[in-house]
């Protein structure tokens, strides 16, 4: 990437973010131990999911990934695939909205059900909305100046990261149920929904590996482009393979009406 | 009993659907395998097929990334619905890989007509005389079709024999 584009992420972004991160990694276990008093052991590969959906996105915001990314096209890449694709897969795999109903008290728990059963709720968490949500934010931030005006202020670069993950995390979630879910959708239209953001995700590195975003070299550009093709592919292996993992379990003979 | 609610009670209905499921399976199978081929050995090891060609029209790469995304969960989906076949012990072995035959031959059709040539999103092979390799292709693609074609004739006619 061409440096004259450039000004340094200010530092409070990198102190907010780890600081963020190590209460992840400190309330998560707090609170399983605390609720395991009153309910069933919370299980270990949990904790590791968790875990290692912290780290993953810790590499995408603080350290040296974080800084070659300003950079260099194809950090910043591998960077948003650990941001957007892997950590919401991981970190939704130990469940922690189940781990919170957990802990909550009952009334809160309760306000939390009502707010989850919401109109609001069921138009945002539908899979359309969550693929346009989590595209989108793809396609604005590389195919308008969006990329250029991150790397020059640290707010936008801040709420870009965000977006990232936000729109990464309820869109697996939409996709494949791993935490509790309130509205539900069938196997068919989350496939063609998951097969269609694919399918996009792959035009938009071709087209990013045909004209890079300003400021990012020819090759770095391609470099990142093919990180985004294949990285991507193999992230959605594994979110298929979950996904007809779970319908092999709905559909198990005698399970349900309609199994067939 | 409650079990039974679950499937289809006529058991000729079900023989149908399972046979149907026995079809999709492989023919998703097969154009998941396919692609998937066409990836690892033109893509990847004799890099003869481009990732991007700049002649590709924007038709043609929304419709590869179309196609290669719908190979990809066909792949999976295929394999899977086998699982769900094995378990209900109703796999046709004869008639599956019939199925995955016309998959693949099919894919490798319509990737060297509409891919190749109607879309034009990326050749078999750059700086070299093109038809013998357009030719071949899809006589391959087409020989895997037919072969698959009589091998489900030949599983029907030993089922009703």
């Amino acid at each position: 990437m061409l440096h004259h584009y450039l000004s340094p992420v200010e530092p409070w972004f990198q102190l907010t973010a780890a600081l963020l991160l190590a209460w992840a990694l400190m309330f998560y276990p707090m609170l399983a131990i605390w609720t395991n008093e009153r309910y069933k052991k919370w299980p270990v590969h949990r904790y590791l999911f968790w875990y290692a959906g912290v780290i993953a996105a810790g590499a995408a915001l603080v350290g040296p990934l974080a800084d070659t990314a300003h950079t260099s096209f194809s950090a910043h890449m591998t960077g948003h695939l650990l941001l957007g694709m892997l950590a919401p897969l991981l970190l939704l795999h130990g469940k922690p909205l189940t781990l919170l109903m957990r802990g909550l008290p009952t009334n809160a728990a309760r306000r939390l059900s009502r707010l989850l059963n919401s109109h609001f709720i069921a138009i945002v968490s539908h899979p359309v909305s969550t693929a346009i949500l989590n595209f989108g934010g793809l396609f604005i931030l590389y195919r308008t100046d969006l990329f250029l005006l991150m790397h020059q202020s640290t707010w936008i670069y801040a709420l870009v990261h965000i977006h990232v993950l936000v729109a990464g995390y309820v869109f697996t979630w939409s996709i494949l149920y791993p935490d509790l879910t309130a509205h539900r959708h069938s196997f068919r239209l989350r496939a063609a929904v998951l097969i269609v953001v694919l399918a996009a995700h792959k035009v938009l590195a071709k087209s990013l590996y045909a004209m890079p975003p300003a400021g990012v070299t020819t090759t770095d550009g391609e470099m990142g482009a093919l990180i985004m093709y294949y990285g991507g592919d193999a992230v959605d292996m594994a979110i298929i393979i979950l996904f007809c993992y779970s319908w092999h379990k709905a559909t198990a003979p005698g399970r349900i009406a309609r199994a067939i | 009993m409650q079990m039974e609610k679950a499937e289809p009670s006529n058991a000729e209905e079900m023989n149908s659907k399972l046979r149907k499921r026995n079809f999709w399976s492989g023919l998703l199978f097969g154009i998941g395998m396919m692609a998937f081929i066409d990836e690892v050995i033109f893509h990847q090891l004799l890099q003869w097929h481009h990732f991007y060609d700049l002649a590709t029209p924007q038709i043609g790469i929304f419709a590869d990334g179309l196609l290669n995304s719908f190979a990809w969960f066909a792949a999976i989906g295929g394999l899977f619905m086998f699982a769900d076949l094995r378990r209900r012990q109703a796999v046709q072995m004869r008639y599956w890989i019939a199925s995955i035959l016309i998959g693949a031959g099919g894919f490798q059709l319509f990737d060297g007509i509409i891919d190749h040539k109607v879309l034009r999103t990326h050749q078999v092979r750059y700086h070299v005389e093109l038809w013998p390799y357009d030719l071949s292709w899809n006589l391959f693609g087409a020989a895997l079709l037919i072969a698959g074609l009589v091998l489900a004739k030949s599983s029907k006619e030993r089922r009703s024999a």
